[in-house]
């Protein structure tokens, strides 16, 4: 069951916005057409195969790839040795920022490997099952060190070290020693004490998470190519060609105008392909070889090896007066990084707070590097980390007053003109109007069965805009082309063309979109933030008003009248001029077909900066039952409301705000990184790191409701990321209320649950 | 995987002779074999594929039992009637062990001989008191089949050995077999506690004979007399649950790992003793 | 290296012939040798269905069948499930109820949603659901697929009316 709750919309006679037509790339995907990553094949490519650390933390003494080097069909072997070291420098390339130096030493490990899975050396060979076999045959001697994982058994002072570098930044003092701890942020605002003085009723909590997985279905995979000329081409599934492109050329020391990347399509990202892992390897084994490469993780490698989120420790304390509102909040997060600096503990800090209107509170996180996979982004990163523990404090809070959760978050929530924790002032937000779409829904007050219990928690996310370039092309029959530089990775094409046959006036299907290589469209920041429908979508509807706008002219040289006097509407030129009454609309098939009189082919190209992204709210409804003897907890019903701004494809809207549930889902009741004493991840697969399956889950019901973003031509908010920040805890304050006692560790798997259940 | 040889036999004697010298594997549904093989943990140098002996794949009715051919998969076992009528506690089983693609493949045999403790057939034909008819080059022998598992990994049998198949004795009147697993999802999971409970009733409902058997729980899954005792000469009522509680309880020796605490096995194993009795109790009355 | 062995199979109704060593899975063969790369590799144990065909009628992951395993034997995959140009009814679902994101997981979804109606023409939502359970979508929370599935047999229901 699906709502929208309309507002007054920003252009109420849309044709093609707002409706759900087939994505234009939808046949070759539903027929097996469509090429991955991993789809892909060169003539004379060669196969390349990494050998990876077994230990979580060792120097390497050395390595000897002598034997594999020897074995018949190996090309190519690269090592440490084959990528120049790079200074200390933070590179922009999207969501966030990486430092390219340990981006360099992620790729392949230098003096120490810093996590079990981390690369040391790679091998290029005739066949994967030789190639397989030359890895085996790289010898390693190793100098196996202490490890640590937990995050707050990497901040404690004798831990062992990964980086003797690395001083703690953002304290009062620069430290005397290296520690695991890169770095400490706080945002403050008001008197905490005071705040607290004011309290009536205090809350506190300590809460806990695990490292997990995007989980995107399709691993890492790329081919790649370098001539003799040094020419590189790369062919890769990414949520960015542009990136892959920079990190390329820096991780080797090559221009980037000599790398050309062709994005395949993606088989889901979620953040998780936002950097590179594979793509410098394989053009280091191809420029040793000669020949293309391709390179494929297995799965274990993707969990091994690529970046989870982190796991952390959030400690939360809430002070209100008896009638509900909050007078001080105090957050501190714990993130583990992974093997370099760079947790989303930022994010989770700027987050945690964002849905509530506070005159007193502070915010400290902790970024620890920790001898586990370099994390990587994770929809809407470390949002819903901060927000289990600040909406399970919420929850409790709400208990503890006696108030409805809903009410608890009207009477405390942010609304236009109210300075963001975070920094900046809301306009345009649909926060008070997502929470009064959930309170005013059904499932909200459908009565529970016994044994049931609901949870509510609300979530934020920034959404983000930034550089995109889109062209758009008018085809010689009056049809177009739209292309982008933003790899579709749930329906973005289907957006695009939209978005652009809305403002021509054409059909949606005689707009056909792409998504185009590196040397075919300008720079784009990568899919990620939620940023594309948002700053793409305003590229290509800027190119398209652009082509409307010489259309127009156009019609007017062939009329022989001003341009003034012409307007473009449904599709047509339409002469203004009432003295020229008997002159017919000019379709853009007619003016198309003339395009050699009026100057030429049609067409525009706009590159820009898109700034003023609406931020995204949501609120969730679940409801668990529990079964008491087992501990498993199903969830039976789920609702999310979220602003969504204006939906351009609704059905694809729907699509995010159900995907990042279900993520949020795996997160708060089974999924998480299992490690042995030894460091080893102990279920790098589907079958122990436990994803939902369709069973796991009932329909997921969304409430679109549409406060549009003046800044975007269509109204349009990020909407892929909120959705998975209100989960984690709208399923444990559920799960509270079915149990009657508080749990704070996720996940909730059946072995927790049941031991709370005994100590009743 | 680079020394690999492959062969499909087309008799008993052919599959007993490729079996003997070297390292070979017995490939049925594959579904436990490939995945091991990929991981490295496993390197056969050969691979004899039972599939293509006749009467490997297939059930019939023999003796007022049923004949289960070792490479048989799930799927065809769940779609014979007369056996999901006799027996659906086993067949429940046999259909729990991995997805719908899973059960195309996954033989009832292999999931034996695979010797895991979490196996989910397992503990289901352990309490049907099942026979697995072994052939090899000393002969054909017949062992119940709580006899082939020795330790997690390892069974019984002869490096020239394999199942034939498994045999699922005649059934009494009123009688009926039920199979529960504890997983942390509803679907896809290895199960981290799993109990199988078959049982005969008397005219007026009083449980005669009863065999509980409990997986994951212990090296190898367990067929516990005490539990079973535990339940005959009841109407199952409730004392007679608690019984069967505290005795399936009593068995398990399990470890704690990525799956589940000892201490959680250890209470689930009661808890699913008891739904499975109280569900073939109440398929009996039925039947 | 294994000596590579020849193997005759129909595979979408046609006769195929390949080589392959006795390692190679039927998933390897059918992207690598027939390149036939609508069955995706997601995890190579089972436990994702990305790989889904059928095997003489019966859903199994390819990934878990050895290459040589299907000498002799009949091959449906994703390739083989649009006839004559036209769409299958579950696809053209898929497309309307925008049951697919990345698209990565659609076509073993496909391939396991029709072993189901061929098998049920009349599934619950429940039984749709457990019978999918081995075929992982990180994209959508199912909801979409479940709707789309149920939705593509009722109009399988109603044309086998028409016919009947």
């Amino acid at each position: 069951m699906t709502d929208v709750m309309e507002k007054p919309a920003v252009k109420p006679e849309l044709k093609v916005v707002g409706t759900r037509p087939v994505r234009p790339d939808g046949v070759d995907k539903v027929t097996g057409r469509a090429a991955y990553g991993a789809d892909l094949a060169l003539p004379g490519m060669l196969i390349g195969k990494i050998k990876r650390s077994p230990h979580a933390h060792a120097r390497i003494v050395s390595i000897d790839v002598r034997k594999a080097r020897a074995l018949p069909g190996v090309k190519a072997i690269v090592t440490a040795d084959d990528f120049p070291d790079l200074a200390s420098q933070e590179y922009e390339a999207g969501e966030s920022a990486s430092n390219l130096r340990d981006l360099s030493q992620n790729v392949m490990a230098r003096s120490k490997a810093l996590y079990k899975g981390h690369a040391l050396a790679a091998v290029a060979a005739t066949s994967a099952a030789i190639a397989q076999e030359a890895v085996d045959l790289i010898e390693v001697t190793y100098e196996v060190m202490p490890h640590v994982i937990d995050v707050e058994a990497a901040m404690a002072p004798h831990a062992p070290v990964l980086h003797d570098h690395l001083y703690t930044e953002g304290l009062d003092e620069r430290p005397k020693l290296p520690s695991n701890i890169a770095k400490r942020n706080r945002l403050e605002r008001g008197d905490l004490d005071e705040g607290f003085a004011k309290a009536e009723v205090i809350v506190e909590g300590r809460y806990t998470t695990q490292a997990v997985h995007q989980g995107y279905i399709e691993p890492h995979a790329c081919v790649c190519s370098m001539s003799e000329d040094g020419q590189g081409q790369v062919w890769a599934s990414s949520q960015g060609q542009f990136m892959i492109r920079t990190y390329c050329a820096k991780i080797l020391g090559l221009e980037i105008a000599d790398i050309r990347v062709t994005p395949a399509e993606i088989g889901g990202g979620f953040g998780g392909k936002t950097t590179v892992y594979l793509e410098p390897v394989a053009l280091a084994l191809s420029r040793q070889s000669g020949a293309p490469v391709k390179m494929v993780m297995s799965r274990e490698d993707v969990f091994e090896a690529t970046g989870p989120t982190s796991g952390a420790v959030i400690q939360v304390k809430l002070g209100a007066t008896r009638d509900g509102r909050i007078t001080a909040a105090e957050v501190e997060l714990k993130y583990q990084a992974g093997a370099f600096p760079g947790s989303p503990v930022g994010a989770g800090s700027m987050t945690a707070l964002a849905c509530y209107d506070l005159e007193n509170f502070r915010i400290t996180g902790w970024d620890v590097v920790t001898n586990s996979p370099k994390v990587a982004a994770y929809r809407a990163p470390g949002a819903p980390i901060s927000a289990f523990g600040v909406e399970s404090a919420m929850d409790d809070l709400a208990r503890k007053l006696s108030m409805d959760p809903i009410a608890l978050r009207e009477l405390n929530g942010v609304r236009d003109g109210v300075k963001a924790a975070y920094g900046p002032t809301f306009h345009n937000i649909g926060y008070l109007e997502s929470l009064k779409a959930a309170k005013e829904h059904p499932h909200y007050s459908a009565p529970l069965a016994p044994g049931q219990g609901r949870g509510v928690a609300v979530g934020f996310w920034f959404n983000v805009g930034g550089e995109s370039t889109a062209t758009v092309h008018v085809n010689e029959d009056g049809g177009a082309v739209v292309a982008t530089g933003n790899p579709d990775i749930g329906g973005s094409r289907a957006s695009m063309a939209m978005m652009a046959a809305e403002v021509l006036g054409l059909p949606m299907e005689k707009v056909r979109p792409i998504v185009a290589d590196t040397a075919s469209i300008g720079f784009s920041m990568l899919t990620g933030g939620s940023r594309t429908t948002f700053a793409t979508g305003m590229a290509v509807t800027q190119a398209a008003e652009k082509i409307v706008v010489d259309l127009k002219r156009r019609a007017g040289l062939l009329w022989d009248l001003p341009a003034d006097q012409i307007e473009w509407r449904d599709g047509a030129a339409v002469c203004l001029d009432p003295s020229k009454e008997g002159l017919r609309p000019m379709p853009l098939a007619a003016i198309a077909a003339q395009s050699a009189k009026t100057g030429g082919p049609i067409g525009a190209e706009v590159s820009l900066n898109a700034q003023g992204a609406g931020p995204g709210f949501g609120v969730h409804i679940c409801d668990v039952e529990i079964d008491r003897e087992t501990g498993n907890v199903s969830v039976v019903r789920y609702t999310a409301v979220q602003d969504v701004g204006k939906a351009i494809h609704p059905a694809y809207v729907e699509g995010q705000i159900q995907g990042g549930v279900a993520q949020g889902v795996g997160w708060a009741l089974n999924e998480e990184y299992v490690f042995d004493g030894d460091g080893q991840m102990e279920n790098p697969g589907f079958l122990d790191y436990r994803v939902p399956v369709a069973s796991d889950l009932p329909m997921i019901d969304t409430v679109m409701v549409e406060v549009p973003n003046p800044r975007h031509p269509f109204g349009a908010k990020g909407v892929g990321e909120v959705p998975i920040v209100p989960p984690l805890a709208a399923v444990a304050n559920a799960v509270r209320g079915a149990l009657g006692v508080r749990m704070h560790d996720l996940p909730l798997s059946p072995p927790k649950v049941r031991a709370v259940i005994d100590a009743l | 995987m680079a020394q690999l040889d492959y062969v499909a036999p087309t008799t008993t004697d052919e599959a007993i002779k490729a079996l003997g010298g070297g390292s070979a594997r017995v490939l049925a549904g594959g579904t436990d074999l490939l995945v091991q093989m990929r991981a490295g943990r496993v390197k056969p140098e050969r691979i004899v594929d039972l599939k293509r002996i006749p009467g490997l794949i297939g059930v019939r009715q023999e003796t007022g039992g049923f004949v289960i051919g070792a490479a048989t998969p799930g799927a065809v076992i769940a779609e014979h009637a007369a056996l999901v009528r006799a027996w659906p506690g086993v067949v429940e089983a046999i259909n729990l062990i991995g997805s719908t693609q899973v059960q195309g493949r996954a033989s009832l045999a292999g999931n034996l001989c695979n010797a895991s403790p979490a196996a989910d057939s397992v503990p289901a034909i352990i309490a049907a008191r099942a026979i697995a008819v072994v052939v090899g080059g000393k002969g054909r022998r017949e062992v119940p089949v709580d006899a082939i598992a020795v330790a997690p990994g390892r069974t019984s049998l002869a490096a020239d050995e394999f199942v034939l198949e498994i045999r699922l004795p005649p059934r009494p009147a009123r009688s009926s077999d039920a199979y529960l697993r504890s997983i942390p999802r509803t679907e896809m999971d290895i199960a981290v506690v799993g109990a199988g409970v078959s049982l005969t009733l008397d005219a007026a409902g009083v449980v005669t004979a009863a065999h509980v058997a409990l997986g994951a729980v212990a090296p190898t899954a367990l067929l516990v007399a005490e539990a079973g005792a535990a339940i005959i000469g009841s109407r199952l009522d409730e004392a007679a649950l608690e019984r069967l509680d505290a005795a399936a309880r009593a068995a398990c020796r399990p470890i704690s790992d990525k799956r589940g605490t000892a201490d959680y096995r250890i209470k689930i194993a009661g808890v699913l003793a008891r739904r499975a009795a109280q569900i073939a109790h109440r398929r009996a009355s039925e039947a | 290296m294994s000596k590579r062995t020849h193997i005759s199979a129909t595979v979408n109704g046609d006769p195929v012939e390949f080589l392959t060593a006795p390692s190679t899975t039927l998933l390897d063969a059918l992207r690598d040798e027939l390149q036939l790369t609508g069955a995706k590799e997601g995890c190579g144990s089972g436990d994702c269905g990305a790989c889904s065909v059928m095997l003489d009628g019966r859903l199994v992951c390819s990934c878990l069948v050895l290459a040589v395993e299907a000498e002799g034997r009949r091959v449906e995959t994703i390739e083989g499930m649009a006839e004559g140009g036209q769409l299958h009814p579950l696809q053209q679902k898929f497309l309307e109820h925008a049951a697919l994101q990345c698209g990565f997981c659609t076509p073993g979804l496909l391939v396991a949603a029709k072993a189901l109606l061929d098998a049920n023409p009349d599934p619950t939502e429940t039984e749709a659901r457990y019978w999918l359970a081995g075929n992982l979508c990180r994209c959508t929370g199912y909801d979409k697929i479940i709707r789309a599935v149920m939705d593509a047999a009722a109009d399988l229901r109603q044309a086998q009316r028409v016919i009947a």
